[in-house]
């Protein structure tokens, strides 16, 4: 009997197609709302992967990498001094204006690392040598977003704070949040380009010493200096906590993926309901010819699942294909496997809720029906 | 869940109706549908239900096959005392024992008329290939084994009602019910289709009872009861009585 459930359910094109093209726009949707989401809260943490510290010590009253208050030079001192650290070195994180050669201005994000170990430098170079960032005047850019800078090559200059950058090197760094071009050069260097405050060290990177775990080299920073500490996960997990807390990203999306649920039931319990209008007769005959309730049920079910299923890879499919067209661009796009699943149970819900009005209306159906006309 | 051996009694007739009561509705609106019918259907006979519309035929016919519960009486079919089932029961007695044909056909139109022949074999959990081939050579049996592949809509009026005749006889039924047959077809295809309905589905063992208003049909029956207000008010052995 399921293998009639299915022929009269892909037998009746239009409303098969309905069904399965509205389920499919519907997980689409879902994946594509829910991949920018996640893709927007991945680059609100970019800065912090692609510097690569083990542990981030900051001022207690931090809320995320872009929003830091410096510390004092002698915190530095006083982080290396801590039990378990085997090396702490500064990284000054600001937002700064670049003058282009066009006259323009641009904020950049400007990294300055420590000039001896360049601890945080771009893992991947495209062109040029990161060690070369030691020369005079010499800053490395990344790749992502530096048309907005004039796609500069190598050898070329723009001024920051009135002083002369030269690029040295161009590297493969991801888009972050604010999307502004990366900017790297030597603590030192940056203290110059960036306009004088009177705290400049926003962050110190450290390592624990071998065989020690982060995580007590943490807490014996806390307790010895008073200054706040983190893992790379943790200083992530802050940065994500602060966007979604303080911006309308999880608002605005998350009334665009209620309303899809919305709209999902609407087209599948509207079609659901047509073509269990449709088939009473049939289910009628069905009931009266001696076939259970129960294999009833089951029927519906089966039709259900079966466009829940189709409709869900269609939409997933075009979804992770809008995210693979996309990849490098200026879309923010992650699709975690949980959000696969979440569309997945989302899509297969919505199926369940509709067919649950086919279901009554069945369950309902007297079978002596088939003799009225 | 089938019926047992041991909730059947002796019977002497494929149906026996005593005192059969049906009622609709409540307070002013409440029609009494049947009143106190008594009727028995022989084996081997094909007995037509006749009479103006509203009378009963349809309810009566539903009571019968155990697709609508009397109020009182006894309902015996081949021994089955239908009245005293539980709706699972009577669920499960249908698919032994009733074979349907509805004036409409309730051919599911995207199954193919093999398909359709083949239903109540697939809802007996008879394997699909199996179900098919059977339900082929019932086409045979009714003159479409051409048409095997056919959906419904392509097929005449007349062809469908023999694809709904072979249907209802597929599953080797007792007991076939039929609910205005020839109604939706002409005068000519309606007497062909009876012909082949008294060659192919009458025998000894089962009987066959037709609601009709089709008077050109009456000649196929060999008994005809008729009815009024929800009452049998007469039961002719001669057809021409009738006309």
């Amino acid at each position: 009997m399921l293998r009639v459930a299915l022929q009269m359910l892909i037998g009746d094109r239009s409303k098969y197609i309905t069904l399965v093209s509205g389920l499919a726009f519907v997980s689409l949707l879902f994946i594509q709302q829910g991949s920018v989401f996640c893709g927007l809260m991945l680059r609100t943490c970019r800065p912090v992967e692609t510097i690569g510290a083990e542990i981030w010590v900051a001022d207690p009253n931090l809320q995320s990498i872009d929003d830091s208050k410096p510390l004092l030079d002698t915190d530095l001192t006083r982080v290396r001094s801590v039990e378990g650290v085997k090396w702490a070195v500064p990284l000054f994180l600001r937002q700064v204006q670049v003058r282009l050669k066009n006259g323009k201005f641009q904020t950049v994000r400007l990294y300055g690392l420590d000039s001896a170990s360049l601890v945080g430098r771009p893992g991947k170079m495209l062109e040029g040598d990161s060690s070369a960032l030691n020369a005079p005047e010499s800053v490395i850019i990344g790749k992502a977003e530096s048309e907005r800078l004039g796609s500069p090559k190598i050898g070329d200059t723009f001024e920051i704070n009135d002083r002369i950058a030269r690029v040295v090197g161009i590297a493969d760094v991801p888009r972050d949040f604010l999307s502004n071009p990366y900017v790297y050069t030597t603590y030192d260097r940056a203290l110059q380009y960036a306009p004088r405050q009177r705290k400049q060290l926003n962050f110190i990177l450290v390592s624990a010493k071998n065989g020690v775990k982060p995580e007590q080299v943490i807490e014996n920073i806390q307790k010895t200096t008073g200054l706040a500490a983190y893992t790379q996960d943790g200083m992530r997990w802050l940065t994500i906590g602060y966007y979604l807390k303080n911006t309308g990203i999880p608002i605005n999306i998350g009334i665009s993926l209620t309303l899809v649920f919305v709209v999902g039931m609407a087209i599948a319990g509207q079609t659901f309901y047509a073509f269990a209008l449709q088939n009473e007769r049939y289910f009628g005959a069905l009931k009266a010819m001696g076939t259970s309730s129960f294999t009833l049920v089951k029927m519906i079910l089966l039709q259900s699942l079966t466009v829940g299923l189709i409709g869900y890879s269609i939409g997933t499919g075009a979804g992770c294909l809008i995210g693979w067209v996309n990849q490098g661009n200026r879309l923010a796009f992650f699709t975690p496997y949980q959000l696969l699943l979440i569309s997945f149970t989302v899509t297969l819900t919505i199926c369940m809720l509709a067919s649950l009005i086919s279901i009554k209306r069945v369950l309902q159906l007297e079978p002596a029906v088939v003799f009225r006309n | 869940m089938k019926i047992q051996d041991s909730e059947l009694t002796s019977y002497n007739f494929a149906v026996s109706l005593n005192s059969v009561s049906k009622t609709f509705g409540t307070g002013d609106t409440q029609v009494k549908a049947l009143k106190d019918i008594e009727l028995n259907v022989r084996c081997g006979e094909l007995l037509l239900l006749v009479g103006p519309s509203g009378c009963g035929k349809t309810t009566l016919l539903s009571v019968m096959a155990g697709i609508l519960d009397s109020d009182d009486g006894v309902v015996d079919v081949f021994g089955v005392r239908v009245d005293k089932l539980s709706q699972t029961k009577k669920t499960s007695f249908r698919r032994q024992y009733i074979g349907f044909i509805f004036q409409q056909f309730n051919l599911i139109p995207t199954l193919t008329a093999a398909e359709n022949v083949a239903v109540p074999l697939l809802i007996i959990k008879t394997p699909y290939a199996k179900a098919v081939k059977k339900a082929r050579e019932y086409l045979s049996m009714v003159g479409l084994s051409e048409r095997t592949e056919f959906f419904p809509t392509q097929l005449s009026g007349g062809q469908q009602q023999r694809v709904a005749i072979a249907r209802a006889l597929v599953s080797e039924p007792r007991l076939i019910v039929c609910d205005e047959p020839t109604a939706s077809l002409d005068g000519d295809t309606g007497k062909l289709v009876m012909e082949m309905f008294r060659r192919t589905a009458l025998s000894k063992d089962r009987a066959i009872v037709v609601v009709t208003h089709d008077n050109r049909i009456f000649s196929y029956g060999d008994r005809i009861a008729e009815m009024l207000d929800g009452r049998i008010i007469a039961v002719h052995t001669d057809h021409q009585q009738m006309m």
